[in-house]
């Protein structure tokens, strides 16, 4: 079995959860990799200080939007306060494979959008 | 052995571009290549993005700092004569090389410094400019007249293409910006290619102060007909910029025939160390700009006041310039004389004709740009349905093969080819058709990863 490009990465990859547009949203973010010039937006709808529905847009590699289409799932329904506190270990366990120091910005695209459309920083997770 | 002694050694494959697989044989003279990955051998096809280097280049290196180390033009004793010997030597078989003369040759950090520094001093001066004038004969610093032309101002235009990477994009933004002028783009083709018509009705609209653009493409391969479009620019008024950073390691070039009132290109991607440039100027041009930065070297002598400046090129050579890997740069130049560059570009052309043949037996892969390869320099952009470029460089690593994916240095030519990146394989004088077979067996492999 690879270890990268496991069944489910592909899956994800090929089908990804959550993904186009929401209109109307309350919340939006749009950033880059500099790296591969990918990009990656975020739809957000807000209801009662949590995330009520969520849409990522946007292209980029296998890595990246398998970890934006996993992360999905668990951000749906989460308190606007916790997402702050989201960090890249959070991302990485969350993602099951090991990824190398030059893909680790592909699966922490999702991440970075996620946090600066909520708390304004745009700093890559750490 | 000396790589011109080496070159009439070499096995005589390739007599026709079009012959089909090609090897110059000299794979061994670069170390790198006795390096194993993961207990596979190394297959590089980024020399697009930097070469690998030549034994006889890494020697001169360390040759020069063994034995020749000292600073250039300020000392008597023996030792600094032979610093300077090695330095301004160095200049002159690199001037040689490209049929350029050694005065107007520039050494600078790399190809995005010469851009920048033709932006700076001649971009943000004025028509008559010099400082105190073209050397040290003229009597203290004669400043611009305030009252002359500005060679970019409002109202006036630069004139790039959609084929330029950032470092001949940004430089003229920022100009443009600054100045109030207008920054335009010729466009590419469904070919990937410029259109010399174009060029004439953007110049006939009378703003265009300077024209600048890639010899080669870095992204589509593109050869760029460079001789036509400066002697259009030249009849026109205008000023030209050649970036030949993907063309002088690839294919006999011969500045003084283009003509370019700019030339620029660099070390590292020429068998050459990091760290050196060169530009290229024609005389006139140069003596009429003020220097880009100021400090040693770059100096004629140095009042409380004011400063006058030192003759071409070393006006524009501020503080100890790049002396060890000039000599290295002076050996890669040499050693690739050694090849003869039309053998070069014989081969390279073989090699992509062949990896362009073998590529289309990769599904869903399609390449971008010109699809002869006499019409390309030696790369090959491309992406494949269903793979991200990035992962087509993570899964051709995988086979040991080196390919570069991404934007390139060039994401509005992204935006023009509708793609967010691609991957790139590009040859040297050290590539084999073996080379490329790995490549297509990775690719084919990769696909079935991705279950395709």
């Amino acid at each position: 079995m690879d270890d990268l490009y496991r069944d489910y990465i592909l899956d994800h990859y090929k089908r990804p959860h959550n993904f186009g547009e929401l209109d109307p949203h309350d919340l939006e973010g749009l950033e880059h990799n500099p790296l591969c010039g990918d990009e990656l937006g975020v739809h957000i709808r807000v209801k009662d200080g949590r995330i009520e529905d969520l849409r990522f847009h946007g292209h980029g590699c296998a890595i990246s939007q398998a970890s934006a289409s996993i992360a999905s799932e668990e951000l749906i329904g989460m308190e606007l306060g916790e997402v702050g506190a989201l960090d890249a270990d959070w991302m990485i366990e969350l993602l099951g494979i090991s990824v190398s120091a030059t893909r680790r910005k592909c699966a922490l695209l999702n991440l970075k959008v996620v946090r600066g459309a909520v708390t304004g920083d745009h700093a890559w997770p750490a | 052995m000396p790589p011109a002694a080496r070159a009439s050694t070499l096995p005589a494959t390739i007599t026709d571009a079009s012959a089909g697989p090609s090897s110059l044989g000299v794979r061994d003279d670069f170390p790198i290549f006795a390096r194993k990955f993961a207990g596979r051998p190394l297959i590089y096809l980024d020399s697009g993005a930097t070469s690998q280097k030549p034994t006889v280049v890494i020697d001169a290196l360390a040759e020069h700092l063994r034995a020749h180390n000292a600073n250039v033009h300020r000392g008597v004793y023996a030792l600094a004569q032979e610093a300077d010997a090695a330095y301004d030597g160095a200049r002159r078989r690199v001037a040689a090389f490209v049929g350029a003369q050694p005065q107007t040759t520039i050494f600078t950090k790399n190809v995005t410094e010469a851009i920048n520094l033709v932006a700076y001093a001649w971009g943000r001066g004025r028509a008559g400019d010099g400082g105190n004038g073209r050397t040290e004969k003229h009597a203290g610093p004669r400043h611009a007249d305030p009252r002359a032309r500005a060679n970019i101002g409002p109202g006036d235009a630069v004139l790039i293409t959609q084929l330029e990477h950032h470092a001949n994009i940004v430089p003229w933004q920022v100009l443009c910006r600054e100045r109030g002028a207008t920054l335009r783009y010729l466009e590419i083709d469904a070919r990937g290619e410029l259109s010399l018509e174009q060029l004439d009705a953007e110049l006939a609209r009378g703003d265009v102060r300077l024209v600048a653009f890639s010899h080669v493409s870095n992204v589509l391969g593109t050869i760029v007909p460079v001789a036509e479009m400066t002697a259009r620019i030249r009849a026109a008024g205008a000023v030209s910029l050649v970036d030949g950073a993907q063309a002088v390691p690839h294919m006999p070039v011969d500045v003084g025939a283009i003509d370019a009132d700019f030339y620029a290109w660099t070390g590292h991607k020429a068998l050459g160390p990091t760290g050196i440039g060169v530009l290229h100027g024609r005389t006139e041009i140069l003596e009429q700009m003020e220097p880009f930065m100021t400090g040693g070297d770059m100096i004629s002598s140095v009042d409380f006041q004011s400063a006058t400046w030192n003759e071409l090129p070393y006006k524009f050579e501020a503080g100890t310039p790049p002396i060890a890997q000039a000599a290295g740069l002076g050996v890669a130049v040499d050693y690739l004389s050694g090849l003869g560059m039309d053998r070069v570009r014989a081969h390279e052309q073989a090699l992509t004709a062949y990896m362009i043949e073998r590529l289309a037996e990769v599904p869903g892969l399609r390449v971008v740009g010109p699809p002869e390869a006499e019409r390309r320099g030696g790369l090959a952009s491309f992406t494949i349905e269903g793979i991200h470029a990035h992962d087509i460089a993570e899964l051709a690593d995988r086979g040991g093969v080196c390919i570069r994916a991404g934007h390139h240095c060039a994401q509005p030519l992204m935006r023009c080819l509708g793609v967010g990146a691609t991957a790139r394989a590009s040859v040297g004088v050290y590539n084999e058709p073996s080379d490329i077979d790995a490549l297509v067996d990775a690719l084919l492999a990769g696909r079935e990863v991705f279950g395709l």
